[in-house]
C-alpha cells in the first residue's frame, strides 16, 4: 500500500467521510458486468482471469480496509482513551489545586465570632446603635439593605428583572387574540403541558385550597413586617410567587389566568420598578444635597414607621412575586394563559 | 448541646452535597439539593441570620427546585406518569 494512499485515507476519516464508500464505488464499477462483455476473448479464459483479478483486488481492498480500521480504531479506543485520560487528570489536577486553595483561606480567616474580629468595625456599631434612631427600622437587616444600601438593592432588583427579560426572549412563545390561529410551536407547547402536569388532581386541588390562602398570607406578613421581623420584600416575595405557583399547578393555567396575566405582570413590575426608583431619587437627592427630607419616621416599632422602607419592602415583594410566577410559567409553558 | 447540634448539622450538609453530586439519577439529585437547602437555612438560623434562613427555604428549597423539576420533564429526563404505568402493566 502506498504512503500516499494512506493519507488519503487518513484526510478522508479526518473529515469524517467514509473511506468505504468509495471502494464498494469503485468495485461496484469494476464488477460492472457492461464492460466485461467489451471484450471479446475466450469466455474461460476471461472468467479465470477475472477470479484471479478479482481475488486479488480483493486482498488489496482488504488490506485498506484493515488499514483503515487500524487507523479508525485507534482514534476510537486508543486515542480517545488518551484524551480522555488526560482530561481526568487535568480535571483532578484543578480540583485539587482549588480545594487547597480553598481550604488554605479558610484556614487563615479569623475564628467565628471573635469580637476582635476585622469586621466588627466602626461600621457594624454604627448600624447597630445609630439604626434604630436613623432609620426607624428594628430589623436592621431592613434598615440596612433598604436605607444605607438601598442603591444596592435597586440594583439587585433590576438584575432580577434583566433575568427575568432574558427569560421571556428566551422562552417567550407568544400570545394570540382571539379568532388568530395560534402557531405550531404554541399547540405543541399547549400538548405538552397537557400531557406531562396535573390536570384537576382532587387532592392536590384540596391541599392548594388550604395552604394557598396561608402561603401568600404569610408571604404578605413578612413582606408588611420587613422593618419589625426577620423577612422582608424578597422572601416574602418569594412565598407570595411560591403560593401562586402552587395556586397554577393545582387548578391549572385557565384559572390563574383569570387573576394573572402576562399584562398583569407588565404593569405590577413596570409600576413597582418605578416607585422604588422614586422614592430611592428622592432619598438619594435630599441626602446628597443635604436637605430635610421631610419622611416622618414614625415610632420605631409600628407598622407605620421607618420611612420608606415599608413602601419599598411592598415593591421589592411584588417584583420578586412576579418574576417568581413568570419564569414557572415561562419555563413550563412559554406564556401565561 | 447546640455545637453537637451543629455537628450533625453540618455533617447532613456535607453527605447532602456528595450524595448530590454522585447519584445518576437527576430526578434524585434534585430532591437531594432540596433536602440541601433546607439544612442550609437550619444552619443560617443557626448562625442566627433569620432572613436568610427565609429567603433560602423559599428560593433554594421551593422555587430553584421547582423550576429543576420543570426543566427535568422538558428534556425528558423524567417520565412522565402514563408511559410509566404502561411499562408496569407490561
Amino acid at each position: 500500500m502506498k504512503a500516499s494512499d494512506l493519507k488519503n485515507r487518513f484526510h478522508r476519516w479526518l473529515y469524517e467521510e467514509d473511506g468505504s464508500e468509495l471502494d464498494r464505488e469503485l468495485e461496484g464499477a469494476l464488477s460492472n458486468p457492461s464492460e466485461r462483455m467489451q471484450r471479446e476473448i475466450d469466455p474461460e479464459t476471461f472468467a479465470r482471469h477475472e477470479a484471479q483479478a478479482d481475488e486479488k483486488r480483493h486482498e488489496l481492498l482488504m488490506e485498506e480496509e484493515k488499514n483503515y480500521r487500524r487507523l479508525h480504531d485507534w482514534g476510537m479506543t486508543k486515542g480517545s482513551r488518551l484524551v480522555k485520560n488526560a482530561y481526568r487528570a487535568a480535571a483532578v489536577a484543578v480540583l485539587i489545586a482549588v480545594t487547597v486553595f480553598l481550604i488554605r483561606t479558610v484556614i487563615e480567616l479569623p475564628p467565628f465570632g471573635d469580637p476582635n474580629n476585622l469586621y466588627n468595625n466602626e461600621v457594624s456599631a454604627r448600624y447597630i446603635e445609630q439604626g434604630i434612631p436613623e432609620t426607624g427600622a428594628i430589623n436592621f437587616v431592613a434598615g440596612m439593605i433598604l436605607d444605607y444600601r438601598a442603591f444596592d438593592t435597586f440594583g439587585e432588583s433590576t438584575v432580577l428583572f434583566v433575568a427575568a427579560c432574558s427569560v421571556l426572549i428566551l422562552l417567550k412563545l407568544g400570545e394570540h387574540e382571539k379568532g388568530e390561529k395560534p402557531t405550531p410551536a404554541m399547540l405543541e407547547a399547549e400538548y405538552d403541558d397537557r400531557h406531562h402536569e396535573p390536570k384537576n388532581d382532587e387532592i392536590l386541588q384540596l391541599a392548594a385550597k388550604i395552604l394557598v390562602p396561608i402561603v401568600l398570607f404569610y408571604g404578605i406578613y413578612v413582606v408588611l413586617n420587613g422593618h419589625l421581623s426577620p423577612g422582608g420584600g424578597f422572601s416574602g416575595g418569594a412565598i407570595m410567587g411560591a403560593a401562586l405557583i402552587l395556586y397554577l399547578n393545582a387548578y391549572g393555567f385557565e384559572k390563574a389566568s383569570k387573576i394573572f396575566t402576562f399584562k398583569t405582570f407588565r404593569w405590577v413590575t413596570f409600576v413597582s420598578l418605578m416607585t422604588y426608583a422614586g422614592l430611592k431619587s428622592y432619598s438619594f437627592f435630599t441626602g446628597a444635597n443635604h436637605i430635610e427630607s421631610h419622611i416622618p419616621k414614625g415610632t420605631p416599632g409600628a407598622i407605620l414607621s421607618s420611612g420608606f422602607i415599608l413602601p419599598l419592602n411592598i415593591c421589592v415583594g411584588l417584583i420578586v412575586m412576579c418574576t417568581m410566577y413568570a419564569f414557572y410559567t415561562l419555563f413550563r409553558k412559554g406564556g401565561m394563559k | 448541646m447546640n455545637s453537637l447540634f451543629t455537628v450533625i448539622v453540618l455533617s447532613f450538609l456535607l453527605t447532602c452535597a456528595i450524595a448530590t453530586c454522585l447519584s445518576r439519577n437527576l430526578l434524585v439529585t434534585v430532591i437531594i439539593f432540596m433536602a440541601y437547602s433546607l439544612l442550609m437555612s437550619i444552619m443560617w438560623i443557626l448562625l442566627q441570620s433569620p432572613d436568610l434562613a427565609i429567603t433560602e427555604a423559599a428560593v433554594g428549597a421551593g422555587v430553584t427546585s421547582v423550576l429543576f423539576f420543570i426543566t427535568l420533564k422538558k428534556i425528558h429526563a423524567i417520565k412522565p406518569e402514563e408511559e410509566e404505568d404502561h411499562h408496569e402493566s407490561k
